[in-house]
């Protein structure tokens, strides 16, 4: 109903002034839901991260009070660290076990929680497909180094 | 204060004032933005003469009626029943028809904005439809099977009870536009369409849950939720949101496992 007025306007293109024919973008959210938006994934992926943050987070508890406890507390604190104590501690499967446990949970449930940040804050698809790749092969590559090293640590290298 | 003991007491007003004037000066701070004048979004001061114990609808209708008729906002009922008055006041979600100017410290600037999450299209006013689409997304109606009964659909007291919390909800969008997950990401679900969902997944008489449990397990669905408790904090309706969610969600867990 307003086009009418339009050729009122002096009709040079360029910056046009702000006015009812020639509003402003108005103030968009991130991401909004459209009639299109439930493209349905039908798994329960997202279900079983929920529950793996809140089981591995409970094992962690124990995990890494424990770790900490040991490294920084007790038996002198932390000068008594040395390639002699993680050769000594890692010469028992216990503490092998331990340690890859906390290394895989700690990972997991790390990049999983970061994960969901970059699903919250990222708001381009690219960018967040990126990130997510980036995280991805760090997590990788991290557990599968720390993996390799609890496994064959020699405890006579030179 | 309680005013009824006050008036026993004392013949003047209990502000302190002349007996003719038990109204205050307060500032209002509102967020302005108008898309057919400028880009620019600002604070706008006004400072009215108002009794405090009027509400922060009151004051807007003032503003508008008497400072400046272009202040735009939404209200119908101004009762707290129809959900068109949510606003982010003093930096919390509250219908301005509920909320009491006493109660805000009228001592400093009142500011009045906008809910946060949804497209703003003029000053208060925002485009609610996404916030709907959510809505309708989770299937908010009866569904049944078989053959409709002659008479209405029965229950017992206690069938009724298990939802009556999530029944309450006027739809003013006050939970989902706290949620910090919506702020960021619209395509979340957000906390009304799960209560909304509620209200039929825990009703006897329907036979969606399952659907609707489905389509809550999805990637923007319960899961995103991180138990925030702003929702519940907003609802001025005092419904249990967070609680809610949790139990659509415990209710998605026990059907898997
Ligand atoms: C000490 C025991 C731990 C417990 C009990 C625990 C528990 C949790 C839980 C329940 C969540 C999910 C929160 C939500 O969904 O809202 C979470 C998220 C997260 N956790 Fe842990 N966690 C622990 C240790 C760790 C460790 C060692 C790391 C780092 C490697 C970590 C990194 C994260 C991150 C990045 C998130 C995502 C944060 C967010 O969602 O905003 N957590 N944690
Ligand atoms: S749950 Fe409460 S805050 Fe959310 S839309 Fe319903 S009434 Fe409003
Ligand atoms: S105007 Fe209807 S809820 Fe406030």
């Amino acid at each position: 109903m307003s086009t009418e007025t339009t050729p009122a306007n002096s009709g040079t293109a360029g910056e046009r002034p702000i006015g009812p024919d020639n509003p402003a973008p108005v103030i968009e959210p991130p991401r909004t839901r459209t009639g299109r938006s439930p493209r349905s994934t039908r798994t329960n992926f997202e279900l079983h991260g929920w529950l793996f943050m809140r089981l591995s987070g409970i094992l962690l508890v124990f995990l890494v009070l424990g770790h900490l406890l040991i490294q920084l507390v007790l038996d002198g604190g932390v000068s008594k660290v040395s390639f002699a104590f993680v050769a000594g501690r890692w010469a028992s499967p216990f503490w092998q076990v331990w340690d890859l446990l906390m290394l895989w949970l700690a990972m997991l449930h790390g990049a999983n929680g970061l994960r969901t940040i970059i699903n919250d804050y990222a708001q381009r698809d690219n960018t967040r497909f990126w990130l997510k790749m980036l995280l991805y092969t760090a997590t990788v590559f991290t557990i599968l180094l720390g993996t390799l090293v609890i496994f064959t640590f020699d405890p006579n290298i030179r | 204060m309680s005013t009824a003991t006050v008036e026993k007491e004392t013949t003047g007003a209990p502000d302190g004032g002349s007996a003719a004037s038990h109204k205050i000066s307060v500032t209002f701070r509102l967020r302005r933005f108008n898309p057919e004048v400028s880009a620019e979004v600002t604070w706008q001061d006004f400072r009215i003469d108002i009794d405090p114990k009027e509400r922060v609808l009151d004051a807007l209708h003032q503003i508008k009626w008497e400072e400046d008729g272009t202040l735009t906002f939404r209200r119908s009922c101004a009762h707290g029943i129809c959900g068109s008055d949510a606003m982010r006041i003093n930096g919390r979600n509250r219908l301005a028809c509920k909320t009491l100017i006493k109660d805000l410290n009228p001592a400093k600037p009142i500011t009045v904005e906008p809910i946060k999450g949804l497209t703003v299209l003029k000053d208060l006013v925002v485009d609610m439809e996404p916030f709907f689409q959510a809505y309708r997304d989770v299937m908010p109606f009866l569904i049944t099977s078989g053959n409709e009964p002659t008479r209405e659909r029965r229950q017992s007291a206690a069938d009724r009870e298990r939802f009556d919390d999530t029944t309450k909800c006027i739809l003013c969008a006050a939970c989902t536009s706290s949620c910090p997950v919506f702020w960021n990401d619209g395509q979340y679900f957000g906390p009304a369409a799960i209560v909304n969902a509620h209200r039929f997944i825990f009703d006897s008489r329907d036979e969606g849950g399952e659907q609707r449990l489905e389509i809550l397990n999805e990637k923007e669905g319960v899961w995103r939720c991180r138990t925030t408790f702003n929702c519940s904090e907003a609802c001025p309706r005092g419904i249990e949101v967070t609680k809610a969610i949790q139990e659509v969600k415990r209710a998605i867990i026990t059907r898997r496992f």
